[in-house]
């Protein structure tokens, strides 16, 4: 019995890590705009799809998937500047349809391009990866989303644009006073978050298979990982996801069975944002009237 | 309502009383859906329209009210025209209780909320626990009603799906009316001055609360009165009929019909119902290719949507024409209507 | 002149606040404006830094800088230090200062600087793996003071850069911008309701109300005029 947990709870760790880094990219995009990415999912779908278009062409993995990354990262900029800038400051209602309408457009230009044939989609980690905890794919993809982790973290720690994003993010007007471009901070940041979602697409791909409907459930716990770690909280944000994947999995085999899975995503979401709004690690927001 | 605009209705009713025997059958089938869609989306149009509080969820609703008429006429041969007042009661209540939760959720959040809800929504139908009264992944199906026979005996022309759109077309025009007084009176100014400064309305003495839970639920009724209209049109309800693309059509048709409008609704549920149609012909991705593209263009341009287009031509002609009478004398312009 | 102002209007929205005023300032110079709450000092170096919309002309160094972004001005040389410090709350002391240094291409000599704004201000150094949000009025006030040194600028706005702040604090914050501006040459605009202490250090005075300048001259003439300092300054 205690085997089967420990099972579960490592399986729960290889998808938490998707979850971590969709978590991770909606609350790049919160911390620096306020907006919810409602798009995030599509996005990562459009690029797994880019990639799969890059395989076909005979590209190796590891190439397709770095270059994938990098069109996702100028899609994700291209989506700011084109799409989210001009609407950036109107209603709440204005920008949530511009995000629905991004939506759609993303899922039926992938159906249209790719089909609404499911597709595999390959995984790159060989059986000589296999041990008794996981399978080399859910191996794999816990490093590949740790090494990816490592990077951003160095990245916004240590690097002098990291630096000018992070101070964008939390004082736009300061940071003009020092010069930084804070729209092109914001572009970055929408493009790392795209290129995030690529990879987190990528890994999730072989074992959900490709399709454009891929990615609703997903980016759901997405949410409430985001939502319970604290939605302006990277760090939370990506506790949050391994949290989410653990507890999927440990529900699911457990407790509830596999028909309730999205239901425990919805109750989690609904539930932390009446009893605590700020997650586990968010900043508490007092709103004086 | 100015003699004019008076006319204008009666003109509409007369058309909308006679296409019927002028179409074929499926076309009439076609329109009994834009009066059930424009049902739900007025639904939507007072909660997030009117009230502000955006939901991406109403298919949750429209379900509701689906699955209500369904299981009533299926399980316990209840007659169609009785699961309405049902499906309604339901829905109000479920409406109101969604409510109270939502009050305390902002719009970003309650957003997020509902988009939950209606990315859930077909697995929570499919849940085994309720599968004997929901009919699992399969679904239910119902009988399309026969048109009374005090009718039909009377020689009127009348086959079951012209039957169901007249009957569709009665319950709609009844909604509609008791909307427009909900929304023109007290009430409806409550609900807007909720939505453009709740801190003011408090103030004022509206009891913010009270109102937006039960806008919440008269929105949940009305759109959960069009699922079990558009139930029994279909003859058909099962869960993956209810995916978040179902609650993102009725988004997008409040936007493009027009935010806090009536006649909005109308517009929106035309647009819904034959955009497909037509686009479907050139490929299936293409409706919500066309939606996605046009919604985001209706938010830079046209802000008040179609009805915010025709509210300007009409009141254009009519200083047009006052002009003229009064030799180009300067009129006062037409009041604004309130629209987001 | 270094900054040259002719005109100058700005509104917030559909409020006038500046009704053409004009001012210069001549390279090298301490140059205070003064006057009541209100009257449109904070709006003048605002404007300046391109923060608000303007009408009229401003000239620094030889170049219109009115119409430009903000982001653009701060790369020719004009460093802000707001009202609020503006300091950036979660990020560290040092960050701080390294912020202030973004544009700058000469990046080997960043670090001397951060150790020459240590040395103005020790108790910088002390804190500077602190989070900026936790460090006192008066530290924080230094802080946004070196960030806005480290841009190397040729032109320092400050604006009530002794609000909130002990006596001897403030006298040592004024005491290192006047030997900033000896040692450096750094130009500087300090706007202040402190109007006795802004006169001890500044070459220049203009007074402001509603808008308009309505008195200038060197700071000696205007501290020593009884009527003025009665009429305008209320002491």
């Amino acid at each position: 019995m205690s085997e089967a947990i420990v099972h579960q709870v490592f399986a729960g760790l290889a998808t938490g890590g998707i979850y971590a880094s969709l978590a991770l990219a909606l609350v790049m995009i919160y911390q620096a705009t306020h907006l919810v990415n409602f798009a995030q999912g599509e996005m990562a779908m459009f690029c797994t799809y880019i990639g799969w278009s890059l395989l076909q062409t005979g590209l190796g993995y590891w190439p397709a998937f770095l270059l994938t990354v990098a069109v996702g990262f100028v899609l994700g900029v291209l989506i700011e500047r084109i799409v989210i800038r001009p609407i950036e400051r109107t209603s709440v209602l204005s920008v949530v349809v511009v995000f629905i309408g991004l939506l759609a457009i993303l899922n039926s230009v992938a159906g249209w391009i790719f089909t609404y044939t499911i597709k595999p989609f390959p995984s790159p980690f060989p059986e000589s990866l296999a041990n008794p905890l996981m399978s080399p794919h859910e191996l794999g993809s816990i490093l590949v989303t740790l090494v990816m982790l490592a990077l951003l973290y160095l990245f916004f720690r240590f690097t002098p644009l990291g630096l000018a994003m992070r101070a964008a993010a939390q004082n736009p007007e300061s940071s003009r006073l020092v010069g930084i471009r804070v729209g092109w901070m914001l572009a970055l940041g929408w493009g790392l978050a795209s290129a995030i979602g690529a990879v987190a697409g990528m890994m999730v791909a072989p074992v959900v298979y490709l399709d454009p409907n891929m990615m609703g459930g997903i980016l759901l716990y997405a949410f409430a990982a985001a939502l319970l770690g604290g939605i302006d909280n990277p760090l939370g944000a990506v506790l949050g996801g391994f949290i989410m994947g653990v507890l999927e999995n440990l529900l699911g085999a457990f407790v509830i069975g596999n028909d309730l899975k999205l239901a425990v995503a919805l109750v989690l979401i609904v539930g932390v944002l009446l009893v605590r709004p700020s997650g586990l690690f968010g900043t508490v927001h007092v709103s004086r009237v | 309502m100015t003699p004019r605009a008076l006319v204008g209705v009666v003109v509409l009713l007369a058309a909308a009383a006679l296409l019927p025997f002028a179409l074929s059958d499926y076309r009439v089938f076609q329109l009994t859906l834009v009066l059930v869609y424009a049902t739900a989306l007025l639904g939507l149009n007072m909660l997030t329209g009117y009230n502000g509080q955006i939901s991406l969820g109403h298919g949750a609703f429209y379900a509701i009210g689906a699955y209500c008429a369904a299981i009533l006429m299926d399980k316990w041969g209840v007659p169609y025209w009785a699961t309405l007042p049902v499906a309604g009661a339901v829905c109000l209540l479920a409406g109101f209780l969604f409510g109270l939760p939502a009050l305390r959720l902002e719009g970003l959040y309650l957003a997020l909320a509902t988009f939950a809800l209606g990315i859930s929504l077909p697995q929570l139908l499919k849940y085994h626990l309720i599968e004997s009264w929901t009919g699992g992944v399969q679904g239910i199906t119902i009988l399309k009603p026969d048109p009374p026979a005090l009718l039909t005996d009377a020689g009127l022309p009348l086959n079951p799906d012209r039957w169901l759109y007249f009957f569709t077309l009665a319950v709609t025009i009844v909604m509609f009316a008791l909307a427009r007084n909900l929304l023109r009176g007290r009430i409806g100014r409550a609900m807007v001055a909720i939505r453009d400064n709740p801190v003011a309305a408090q103030a004022m003495g509206v009891n913010n609360a009270l109102y937006k839970s039960l806008t919440f639920g008269v929105s949940a009724m009305y759109t959960g009165v069009a699922g079990a209209l558009g139930a029994i049109a279909v003859q058909f309800v099962a869960p993956d009929s209810f995916g978040i693309f179902l609650s993102l059509a009725f988004l997008i048709g409040i936007v493009v019909g027009g935010l806090a409008s009536i006649s909005g609704a109308l517009y929106g549920a035309l647009f819904i119902q034959f955009v497909p149609n037509v686009a479907d012909s050139v490929s299936k991705a293409a409706p919500w290719a066309i939606f996605g593209i046009l919604i985001i263009a209706f938010v830079y341009l046209m802000p008040a949507g179609v009805a915010g287009v025709v509210r300007l031509a009409r009141a254009r002609i009519m200083r047009e024409e006052s002009q003229s009478e009064t030799g180009g004398a300067k009129q006062p312009g037409t009041p604004k209507e309130v629209v987001q | 002149m270094l900054l040259d102002v002719k005109a100058l209007q700005a509104s917030y929205g559909a409020t006038r606040v500046l009704h053409g005023m004009s001012f210069g300032m001549a390279p090298g110079s301490i140059t205070t404006l003064l006057g009541a709450n209100g009257a449109g000092k904070t709006t003048t170096l605002r404007a300046v830094c391109g923060m608000v919309k303007t009408g009229g002309e401003i000239t620094f160094d030889g170049r219109r800088i009115d119409g430009k972004a903000t982001e653009d001005i701060v790369r020719l040389g004009i460093a802000h230090v707001p009202d609020g410090r503006g300091t950036f709350a979660h990020l560290t002391t040092e960050e701080n200062l390294r912020l202030g240094a973004y544009t700058r291409k000469d990046k080997a000599r960043v670090h001397e600087d951060i150790e020459r704004m240590y040395g103005y201000f020790p108790r910088l150094k002390e804190r500077r793996r602190q989070q900026a949000g936790t460090l006192s009025g008066g530290e924080q006030q230094m802080l946004a003071v070196s960030r806005a040194l480290m841009l190397r600028p040729k032109l320092l706005l400050l604006d009530e850069p002794s609000f909130g702040l002990a006596p001897l604090v403030v006298r040592e914050l004024f005491g290192i911008l006047r030997a900033v501006n000896q040692a450096e040459r750094v130009s500087m605009l300090v706007v202040e309701q402190n109007a006795a202490l802004a006169l001890e250090v500044a070459d220049h005075a203009y007074v402001l109300e509603t808008g308009r300048v309505v008195l200038s001259g060197t700071a000696q003439h205007v501290r020593n005029d009884d009527a003025v300092r009665r009429s305008y300054l209320g002491y």
